[in-house]
């Protein structure tokens, strides 16, 4: 039960309370941390420091071409900005499909990535995009670690107790680049990924994949790079036959799990699809050809 | 330890004394009476506890009340006019068949609310993606659908002329 309730409106008051009371837990929306108690999963925290009229944590704008916003940036904000459809496709992609619009308005990308869930639906994007998240704790000033390095299995971290998450930023792509996102799904609201993938596609000038990077979702305990992938696409020309034969490469990294929403099995073999689907949809984004977002939904029916 | 919650409820000021993990939702219906607001699922899955807070919204089963501290909250108990008077949302939900056991109703006349603040004339596929969130065992949403498109064409006085 939650004995203790704390909502400052200043990042330093924000950080002291963590330092101080080793049981306080940060909240931004809460579209995980309440969801999980009222589903039984998890009690809520004894200690709650709710960070949502924190103004310093909600800012967003490009800052020297990279996108740069605090951890309380709402899914709907991502969905909704032109700057991250236009130069951040893969996250757009992955915003615009979280929940429903209520846990698009409510939910925050810092709450994404530090609820560390293998089925997270923006972390995948942030990995192949090179994302990094600054991390502030009390008297001991920040650090940056890469979205890569920051869940260390389901629900874990690599951040203290101590430490908030306050800033995402994104680096520009190359020149001829395009990302997708593409999550296989049950149902397209209130959903999670079943298995997801993110890719980041650059063409050199004569169209042929001159660097990629792909990220997979729910097939791991984390989200994990798929190097196997990246390595079969380099140099290839970008086509539905390397685009299968990158999403065979992918199964790799994959080390699915049985569990209520799909078999392991099940996974290994969408796996291919969905990774070939988010190169179809990279590829023809880097071409400059228009790729609805969320690319998931261009996804149904898609040869590849 | 409980804490004093003042905000404010389709345009009153309202207060009460709120344990720090008890949802909005739970505050709405048990200490305000304001019963309007649903709770279906009680974890954010069917959308009847809809409620929007400044005009965003939210599922209020899975909100703790305090965080709402200071905020507008409206419910479906703040639609009709003082002289009770519905709002078109409610009138089309009625006349079109949108309602049936009406248990779903107050969340998906929220979410509506929502969807037209920011997209007046929203298309089919733009009124389903803002209803995704709202589940109904009824009326398979259909006259759901037609009842928001009739509302806002209302609401952008066209009244008649959507009537399909």
């Amino acid at each position: 039960m939650t004995e203790r309730f704390a909502a400052p409106t200043t990042l330093s008051e924000a950080l002291g309370i963590l330092a101080a009371d080793r049981a306080a837990r940060p909240i931004a929306g809460g579209t995980d941390l309440v969801v999980a108690a009222r589903q039984g999963r998890k009690p809520l925290p004894e200690s709650i420091v709710a960070i949502h009229r924190i103004a310093e944590l909600d800012h967003q704008g490009v800052v020297d071409g990279a996108l740069v916003v605090g951890g309380l940036t709402s899914h709907a904000w991502l969905a909704g900005s032109p700057d991250v459809s236009a130069g951040w496709t893969a996250l757009a992609d992955a915003a615009s499909i979280v929940g429903s619009p209520a846990t698009r308005s409510t939910g925050t990308i810092g709450g994404n990535l530090m609820n560390a869930s293998p089925a997270a639906e923006t972390t995948a994007p942030l990995v192949v995009l090179g994302g990094v998240v600054t991390l502030r704790a009390a008297g001991a000033g920040s650090r940056m670690l890469p979205v890569a390095s920051l869940a260390t299995g389901p629900g874990q971290t690599a951040t203290t107790p101590a430490e908030l998450l306050t800033t995402v930023t994104v680096p520009p792509t190359a020149p001829g680049s395009g990302s997708a996102y593409i999550r296989l799904e049950y149902r397209r609201a209130m959903e999670i990924a079943i298995v997801g993938a993110a890719a980041l596609v650059t063409l050199d000038g004569d169209g042929r994949i001159a660097a990629a990077r792909v990220a997979l979702t729910s097939v791991a305990p984390t989200i994990v790079r798929a190097p196997e992938a990246e390595a079969a696409l380099v140099g290839t020309a970008a086509n539905a036959a390397t685009f299968r034969a990158a999403g065979q490469a992918a199964a790799a990294a994959a080390r699915p799990i049985d569990d209520v929403r799909a078999s392991a099995d099940y996974r290994r073999a969408m796996l291919v699809v969905v990774v070939a689907r988010a190169l179809a949809a990279a590829t023809a984004r880097a071409r400059g050809e228009s790729i609805p977002i969320p690319a998931s939904r261009w996804a149904h029916g898609q040869e590849v | 330890m409980p804490e004093l919650l003042q905000l404010s409820v389709d345009g009153l000021p309202v207060s009460a004394v709120v344990e720090p993990g008890r949802t909005l939702l739970r505050v709405l219906r048990d200490d305000l009476g304001r019963t309007g607001t649903k709770e279906g699922c009680d974890d954010s899955e069917c959308g009847a506890c809809m409620v929007l807070i400044d005009g965003r919204p939210v599922n209020s089963c899975s909100y703790l009340a305090l965080q709402a501290a200071g905020r507008e909250i409206t419910t479906v108990e703040g639609l009709a006019g003082p002289d009770g008077v519905l709002h078109p949302l409610q009138r089309a939900f009625l006349e079109g068949g949108g309602i049936q056991c009406g248990f779903c109703t107050p969340g998906m006349l929220i979410s509506a609310l929502a969807l037209l603040a920011t997209d007046p004339d929203p298309s089919v596929d733009a009124i389903r993606d803002g209803l995704a969130g709202n589940l109904c065992r009824c009326t398979g949403y259909q006259p759901i659908v037609q009842a928001v498109q009739r509302a806002a064409a209302e609401m952008r006085g066209e009244a008649g002329s959507a009537a399909s």
